[in-house]
């Protein structure tokens, strides 16, 4: 067959929206294009902890240790099985680590900003987790058959983080008046990051056209954003937040809530490596992985060694 | 002191140093040294986590004043926490948390499987719960010292230095104060336990080729809250919120 054949068959059965699976053919572009998706989607899951892990120690009952435990685990374990599926692309998780670190793999810039209080907790996971899902309800669509079906068991465990935060935010908007202002200043802080996540306006999105051909993205940024922004807005208002924008207002006719702008320079900065805590993260992760060195090292001696122990006792 | 307060403070001891050896866990949460490893000690983490809960609740019901696992587990001083001085160690490198983790999950497993027989229904009952989740943590920090230990010079030497530095708080876990004396017939005494324990540990550490240090002073003190300086900083940091704001619900 032909590399046009190839390239025919490739683009009928995205048309057909049948699942692009490891040992079928895919133009390069498409390879390279999903490898840098999935490895950025594992880089965030991974990444993520470090903000939410800055409070385990301080979370303030059992019942809430446990519960955020239990969260970033099931972050790590969205790492671990977004690596395996960038890996049955033909690259391997110790190079998708060099090229974070290398910063040529990007993770999403929210965890960037600081979790300064207990009900950042609480917004992390409504506001973070909310925008993050809305995303990947839709990537569940996705055309590469081993992240499509990631997705759906990820989706299941984000629904839940979801409910986590927001419980965070109705108990904590139900308390004291220490805890009612913490949760606001927390609202502050995240709304505006938190509508970044979707990514720069459909005009401006680089990546966008070619992914939405190759149904990798099955929503536009912006019809993705303002699905959040109609369930977030409301959620907010009932348990007595204020969302952190003058300008929000609700259009009848469309029956959508319109923001104001969105202020994209910021995002920029971010992206570009000037956040918050953009240094601080990356420091953190090469330094664990650098510390940890000695430890995988040991692993592997210890099983090369285990696996010459088994053969000389077949050859004796 | 009668068996009902002896009892209460003795689901305070096993509470404790589940909740210092959570919360020390939970330190290595994003710092693990392979991502598959960082799950893991969350895991157990939160298994200990978990068990503290049962055990102060257990001891609340006891108690009888109304007041909630939360309360006991926060809002303690230093010296009315009743951990082995184990527990409460600095996490050092891997090395040193996988071998903490195999003294106490060792002598756990011993502990639990008696008090499973306890004639207390409750307590039989909470350690059956506990056991099982003891058993792995047992055989996840056994297989690592085995594999530290035979893995390279260097995690050898880490790993028996760990156990140089640790053995000095090993007697701790096998003292017996008051409360033990009280509960008699409830509880075993912990001394029986020590002959099994010691065969556990060295079973483990001979195929590691780790040696036990000899001469070692032993410092003990824990179950009656004579601690080393450590645990104060680490109930520094998990009581803040509650000190800060005592009358927050959360």
């Amino acid at each position: 067959m032909t590399e046009e054949d190839k390239l025919k068959r490739f683009n009928i059965c995205i048309e057909q929206d049948e699942k692009i699976e490891p040992k079928d053919w895919m133009p390069e572009q498409y390879r390279k294009t999903m490898i840098r998706q999935i490895s950025q989607h594992a880089h965030s899951e991974v990444i993520g902890m470090q903000p939410e892990g800055n409070w385990v120690l301080r979370a303030p009952t059992l019942r809430a240790k446990k519960i955020l435990l239990a969260k970033i685990q099931d972050e790590g374990g969205h790492g671990l099985y977004l690596y395996s599926a960038a890996e049955t692309l033909g690259i391997d998780r110790g190079e998708m680590i060099k090229q974070l670190h290398e910063g040529k793999a990007k993770y999403s810039s929210i965890f960037n900003y600081p979790a300064l209080t207990w009900a950042d907790i609480g917004a992390i996971g409504w506001l973070v987790d909310g925008a993050a899902i809305v995303n990947q309800v839709s990537l569940q669509r996705t055309s590469y058959g081993p992240y499509a079906r990631g997705m759906v068991r990820i989706c299941k465990e984000e629904s839940f983080h979801q409910r986590q935060g927001y419980e965070i935010m109705v108990t904590m908007m139900n308390g004291i008046s220490e805890q009612k202002k913490m949760a606001q200043d927390a609202m502050d802080r995240w709304w505006w990051p938190a509508l970044m996540m979707f990514g720069p306006p459909d005009g401006e999105s680089v990546h966008t056209k070619q992914s939405m051909q190759w149904k990798i993205k099955r929503e536009s940024n912006d019809v993705l954003r303002q699905r959040f922004i109609d369930k977030t807005v409301d959620q907010a208002h009932f348990i007595g937040l204020e969302v952190p924008d003058k300008d929000l207002k609700f259009n009848e006719a469309t029956g959508h809530w319109e923001t104001g702008t969105i202020n994209w320079k910021e995002f920029h900065e971010v992206i570009n490596g000037n956040g918050p805590c953009n240094h601080q993260r990356m420091k953190h992760h090469i330094k664990a992985h650098n510390d940890g060195k000695w430890v995988r090292d040991a692993a592997l001696a210890f099983a090369e060694t285990e696996k010459n122990d088994q053969k000389q006792l077949i050859t004796n | 002191m009668d068996t009902k307060e002896a009892l209460y403070n003795y689901c305070l001891r096993l509470g404790d140093n589940n909740l210092v050896l959570g919360q020390r866990l939970a330190e290595w949460c994003s710092n693990g040294p392979i991502l598959e490893e960082d799950l893991a000690m969350t895991n157990l983490s939160l298994d200990h986590f978990g068990q503290a809960e049962f055990m102060y609740e257990y001891a609340a019901e006891l108690e009888g004043k109304g007041r909630t696992c939360d309360d006991i587990a926060f809002k303690r001083n230093e010296r009315e926490y009743f951990n082995a001085l184990i527990t409460e160690q600095p996490n050092g490198d891997f090395a040193f948390t996988m071998m903490k983790h195999l003294l106490f999950s060792a002598f756990a497993q011993h502990l639990y499987e008696s008090l499973s027989l306890s004639n207390d229904k409750r307590l039989a009952e909470l350690s059956v719960r506990a056991l099982k989740e003891i058993k792995y943590h047992f055989r996840h920090s056994s297989e690592w010292i085995v594999r530290l230990g035979k893995g390279t010079q260097e995690s050898a030497m880490r790993t028996q230095y760990a156990l140089n530095e640790l053995w000095m708080f090993t007697a701790d876990l096998f003292e017996i104060n008051k409360i033990d004396e009280t509960l008699i017939g409830i509880i075993v005494d912990s001394n029986e336990l020590f002959p099994a324990w010691k065969k556990t540990i060295e079973t483990v550490l001979n195929t590691a080729n780790i040696k036990i240090p000899e001469k070692v002073h032993m410092l003990k003190g824990g179950y009656n809250g004579k601690h080393t300086e450590h645990l104060g900083h680490l109930l520094c940091e998990m009581q803040y919120l509650q000190r800060a704001y005592p009358n927050a619900k959360w």
